[in-house]
């Protein structure tokens, strides 16, 4: 599966809004947590190893 | 400290040709007397070879060491004949618990098939296993153990090696044309030949103990990250028997090991993790840090490696003495080949293939276990934590929750010794596979299929009997078993495991491993196979 890296989201700026929203109130820790939690659900959510290995390189991560 | 068990002596004797000052060539001789050099000696001399074993020690494991024994070793045990009183003994169980922080997060399952002969895993002290290998070995002629026996020196020559044994009596000379070296991880074997052990080392340090206590905690694997009892590690408690429980504590790379030994700091550790008052015994105590090396070939000339001189695996998961003992089973029957004359020397460089193979796959395993439980950066300590806290509401999460994979045989996936098939077939039995277990009924008694197949190369035929006994290829023999004429397949689960239909032929190694698979019996290609399978 191709990951899909054109613009996919409906309402862009309501989506980043709520993403930032959502860790506001957090400590960097409590927030990092989150993020790493949010990773996961999303990559399972994707499943598909090879779009995965694809978010991974596209987003600056070493693959070999 | 040791109450639950008595340490036998085993008694030095100078052998006859140190003591008549001779120099004399042995078949085998296998250096340690550990569960893997051990098992070699079992399998060897069960295969009707000389075989010798030198050790340095004269008693077995101190402390209970390895405990976890998987279903595969426990198989191969079962061949060598001593797997009945192991499984007797120890603690058969199946349920694992993963805890993370208060909190049950995880709970799995080792055994959702049924039908197998031999449990999914057991817990047995390596006293015990040692213990009783030791004995079915005093029952063969064919296997001398020579305690305080020690090896300083090795020489190779073109057809064997010299070795320089040191005894209460001095040093003296041996040749062997075959060495095994099964001397543990820190292998002077190893040393003397100038091989190369590599891999990654891990800095941490974990506590072990052996605690003897009546408490009424099931039978089951319990892991704990980062618990109450001990912020910011993780601890495994195990049971075995004899009401010996084994507690693991993760120490981290700062710990002082001749510290935290002491009675005085293990005691409140344990007593934290308890959380009660009851009574409680210490048996052994240990330190230990661990690496994930191997060794770059599994021969070097007429040396042989096996268990955890080849190749050292963490301890999470149960790979270091269960990928030992089926280095053994690789080898035991190919060596015997050679020595017979019965197959080219060349066999003897697939037993690097297969069990490097495997070795790789181990480290794999254990490395990816390593990483979950003992993370090496704050981000990736933040990922583990985040698969544990959403591990305990969404199902999706369970399956990366690592706490040590339980080691399964790896199938010796394109060996050169295997024929590729040229027939379809469903399952997992394919050529380099471990042969799956079933029940079966022989002569109107319950018996197990692996114990039919034994040692030797079988032919396992379904449907009408061949007119045939057995297929030869020069001096190898393969003995022809048919399904419903030698035994009757009572619940069907040889044919469902098997794939086995009418005509269907598989043959298999005297490891048990499958070697080729058709769908019609044609004597000239099994014994083609037998030919491949033995690497003419």
């Amino acid at each position: 599966m191709q990951l899909t890296l054109s613009p996919n989201i409906a309402d862009p700026d309501g989506f980043y809004q709520q993403l930032i929203d959502s860790q506001r109130e957090m400590s960097e820790a409590e927030a990092e947590l989150m993020n790493c939690k949010l990773i996961l659900i999303l990559a399972n959510h994707i499943g598909d190893r090879e779009a995965l290995r694809q978010a991974l390189a596209a987003a600056g991560g070493k693959i070999d | 400290m040791l109450k639950t068990y008595a340490y036998p002596k085993f008694s030095y004797c100078q052998s006859a040709e140190q003591r008549e000052g001779r120099v004399a060539r042995h078949p085998i001789v296998v250096v340690g007397a550990g569960p893997i050099g051990l098992t070699a000696a079992l399998e060897f001399g069960r295969r009707g070879l000389r075989t010798i074993v030198l050790d340095d020690n004269d008693t077995v494991s101190v402390g209970s060491r390895a405990v976890c024994y998987a279903r595969r070793p426990l198989e191969i045990w079962d061949r060598l004949g001593c797997a009945e009183r192991m499984v007797e003994k120890g603690v058969s169980w199946k349920v694992g618990k993963v805890f993370f922080h208060d909190d049950l997060r995880y709970q799995f399952d080792l055994a959702p098939e049924a039908e197998h002969k031999m449990p999914a895993m057991i817990n047995l002290q390596q006293y015990y296993l040692e213990e009783y290998i030791i004995e079915a070995c005093k029952a063969l002629p064919a296997v001398d153990l020579r305690w305080k026996h020690k090896l300083v020196g090795l020489r190779q020559e073109a057809d064997h090696a010299v070795l320089t044994v040191e005894t209460p009596d001095g040093a003296f000379e041996m040749e062997a044309e075959w060495v095994v070296a099964c001397d543990g991880a820190n292998s002077a074997t190893r040393e003397m030949v100038g091989a190369k052990f590599s891999g990654q080392f891990f800095q941490d340090r974990f506590l072990i103990a052996d605690v003897v206590m009546k408490a009424d905690f099931p039978a089951e694997r319990w892991f704990w990250f980062d618990p109450p009892f001990h912020r910011g590690q993780s601890a495994l408690l195990h049971k075995q028997a004899d009401d010996v429980w084994r507690i693991d504590f993760q120490l981290g790379w700062d710990a002082d090991p001749d510290e935290e030994k002491k009675p005085e700091k293990v005691i409140p550790r344990v007593r934290a993790m308890l959380g009660d008052s009851r009574e409680f015994d210490l048996e052994w105590v240990s330190i230990y840090q661990f690496a994930c090396r191997r060794i770059d070939d599994f021969r070097h000339g007429r040396v042989l490696f096996a268990g955890d001189a080849a190749h050292q695996v963490s301890p999470f998961g149960a790979r270091g003495a269960n990928t030992g003992v089926q280095d053994i089973d690789n080898l035991g029957w190919k060596l015997k080949l050679i020595l017979d004359g019965a197959a080219p020397l060349a066999l003897i460089d697939s037993y690097n293939a297969e069990r490097a193979f495997a070795a790789d796959d181990n480290l794999l395993a254990s490395t990816r276990s390593t990483d979950f439980i003992t993370p090496k950066s704050a981000m990736s300590r933040r990922f583990r934590d985040a698969v544990l806290e959403l591990a305990g509401e969404y199902p999706f999460a369970r399956p990366l929750v690592n706490s040590g994979r339980l080691s399964t045989p790896t199938p010796y996936v394109g060996s050169s010794l295997n024929t590729p098939d040229e027939d379809a077939f469903a399952g997992a039995m394919a050529p380099g596979a471990n042969c799956a277990d079933a029940p079966i009924l022989v002569e109107g008694r319950n018996e197990w299929l692996l114990n039919r197949l034994g040692g030797g190369f079988v032919a396992l035929a379904f449907g009408e009997a061949p007119a045939i006994s057995c297929v030869n290829w020069g001096g190898v023999a393969a003995r022809i078993l048919v399904v419903g004429a030698d035994f009757q397949d009572v619940k069907g689960l040889v044919g469902e495991r098997y794939d086995g239909r009418p005509g269907t032929v598989y043959l298999i190694r005297p490891d048990q491993y499958v070697a080729a698979r058709w769908r019609g019996f044609d004597a000239a290609k099994i014994e083609r196979a037998i030919a491949r399978a033995c690497a003419a």
